[in-house]
């Protein structure tokens, strides 16, 4: 027994190394990532170009952020609108009304819509699958309505971000798009990593666990509920601070460019195209829909709205009927099974 | 070295459980003393899953009452029932399909806060099974049945339990890895714990328990040694055919 224990103390060791040095391998690929990214806007000058490489960087974080609850949880959310608009409407209205800073705004908006996710999860968790993702429609879609007929927010006409002193402090920069690229290119790389930290937490293991077999995890003494409404509250956090940075770059918000349902849409589908649940998947996913959304738009102009949205449903039949796990599963390979063991016959 | 069969670790009173608006079992009473291997056995439907279900927490038993470590756990919550020792493993196995065995067995330990307590059970189990530890990496869903079995196990161990439940290990599993898994829960209670077998193969199972119960249609029908249960001369007719 005493040799045979060393031999398995040893091997697992062996498993223990592979695993950790497949964790350093993927924050090396992030670091020559974001290098290669920091480079780029420096040669790339054009105007139209470094917008597409804001709003991608953007929306690659967010839906690493959806990804957290709808990725790693299995609670597919198509109303995390109302955690973007209360982003951007938290910091907007603090920032015209009191003059505070929009990064405390952004801080104030991500803790806000963390409470608002917990309020609307104690009901919204006891339903299952699809008719979770009904409920987070609906509610976003009355958020809408109410910030129509909010006077303070604005209402229908919105409100336009006052033209301060360009500065970091202000997260204002004029026509200069270099910063927020930087911004942009921050958030996403901290909701990777908050994200690579989470891979390997109990908090991790649980959410995985809550999606792929709740009894299970429940056998195993996880609380279902409380796991849920943790990934939902971490989530909603970071759309929010991805809502107040969107209001901070284009200066001007209301309630339809901020909490339209397209929104909701967009969070999700970058992180399904990519591959959900993964690492790797939402920036992969947003780095081929959010140009392609910006091209079509600005080439099909007015007449072409909703050419995107077609585009959108041909991949996700396409990448559904070939490539279920998403596009990262070109680039991963699963580790072979090893030939099962002399029981065949035996599989239930 | 325990004293086994002294304390009593597990007591099930008189309790009935509906499933569905039918009873399945009704006014069952089993006890466990700590260090022993129990076999409740009877036919499908007799009521066994169900009696573990009531006692993890699946199921709230409509009355009676369940006692571990002398409190009370009916009505107290699944996961609740786990923190205080108690680990099932379901008929289905209920594996997490497409996770890896690696993660499969930590959720098994994320119970404890503490990293030594994670580890410990993780070298118990590979000693126990070691081609689990050859097959870290794989996705569950791409192990044999028995393998399955046995990471079904070892995910209950990783939990660091007193009592281990399990409900029909042996169920669709070659004969040479029933014996392997059975041989495996002897030496479990060899590191301490106790452990509650339900199985229709009674004849293997009494050979490894110390004492058995015989379901029949929801009710305790037979109850002794696992010697006594062998010998009682209906059991020998009803499943040996003698």
């Amino acid at each position: 027994m005493s040799t045979q224990s060393i031999g398995i103390a040893a091997g697992l060791a062996q498993a223990n190394d592979r695993f950790h040095a497949a964790r350093r391998r993927q924050l090396m690929t992030l670091v020559v990532v974001v290098l290669v990214i920091s480079v780029l806007p420096l040669l790339v000058k054009d105007v139209y170009l470094q917008n597409i490489m804001v709003l991608t960087l953007m929306y690659t974080a967010l839906s690493q952020s959806w990804n957290i609850l709808g990725g790693y949880c299995g609670q597919i959310s198509l109303g995390h609108a109302i955690y973007f608009g209360i982003g951007a409407y938290t910091s907007t209205l603090l920032f015209t009304k009191f003059g505070v800073s929009p990064w405390f705004g952004m801080a104030a908006g991500g803790g806000i819509a963390a409470l608002v996710a917990l309020v609307l999860g104690y009901p919204f968790f006891r339903l299952k699958g699809h008719y979770f993702t009904i409920a987070t429609i609906v509610v976003a879609e009355a958020a809408l309505v109410l910030f129509l007929s909010w006077p303070y927010a604005g209402g229908a006409l919105g409100i336009q971000l006052p033209a301060a002193a360009d500065n970091w402090a202000n997260l204002q920069f004029g026509r200069n798009k270099l910063p927020f690229i930087y911004t942009a290119l921050a958030l996403a790389t901290i909701t990777w990593l908050v994200t690579w930290k989470i891979e390997d937490s109990r908090w991790g293991y649980w959410w995985r666990a809550v999606k792929d077999n709740p009894e299970a995890a429940e056998s195993l003494g996880v609380v279902i509920f409380n796991s849920k409404m943790a990934a939902a509250a971490l989530s909603a956090f970071f759309v929010a601070v991805g809502g107040s940075f969107y209001a901070q770059f284009v200066a001007y918000i209301d309630p339809d460019s901020v909490l339209n349902f397209h929104f909701s849409l967009l969070f999700a589908l970058p992180a399904v195209l990519g591959g959900i649940g993964t690492l790797w998947g939402p920036a992969l996913g947003a780095i081929i829909l959010i140009p392609l959304t910006e091209f079509t738009r600005s080439y099909a102009g007015g007449s072409g709205q909703g050419i995107d949205l077609i585009i959108y449903g041909a991949l996700i039949m396409l990448i559904a009927l070939w490539k279920p796990e998403g596009l990262i599963g070109f680039f991963v390979r699963q580790p072979k099974p090893l030939p099962a063991s002399a029981d065949e016959g035996a599989h239930s | 070295m325990l004293i086994w069969g002294t304390a009593t670790v597990l007591e099930v009173q008189s309790i009935t459980t509906t499933y569905q608006g039918l009873i399945a079992i009704s006014d069952v009473s089993i006890d466990v003393k700590q260090g022993e291997i129990v076999v409740v056995a009877g036919a499908n439907g007799a009521g066994k899953s169900t009696l573990l279900k009531s006692i993890s927490g699946m199921e709230r038993p409509k009355s009676g009452s369940v006692s571990f470590e002398g409190s009370r756990i009916d009505g107290v919550a699944g996961h609740d029932i786990t923190a205080r020792g108690i680990a099932y493993v379901p008929e289905n196995r209920r594996l997490f399909p497409r996770l890896s065995v690696r993660d499969n067995l930590m959720l098994g330990s994320y119970l404890h806060r503490k990293k030594a307590d994670r580890d410990a059970p993780l070298q118990q189990v590979f000693e126990l099974f070691p081609r689990l530890a050859e097959r870290l990496d794989q996705r569950a869903e791409t192990l044999s049945g028995g393998e399955q079995q046995m990471l079904a196990i070892s995910r209950a161990l990783m939990t660091r339990p007193k009592l281990l439940m399990l409900d029909e290990p042996s169920q669709g599993i070659m004969p040479k890895l029933v014996d392997e898994i059975f041989r495996a829960i002897v030496t479990i209670r060899a590191l301490g714990l106790t452990i509650l077998l339900v199985e229709q193969r009674l004849i293997e199972s009494l050979e490894i328990a110390d004492r058995a119960f015989i379901l029949q249609t929801g009710r305790v029908v037979l109850a002794g040694t696992a010697d006594e249960v062998g010998a009682n001369p209906d059991i020998r007719r009803a499943y040996l055919g003698m």
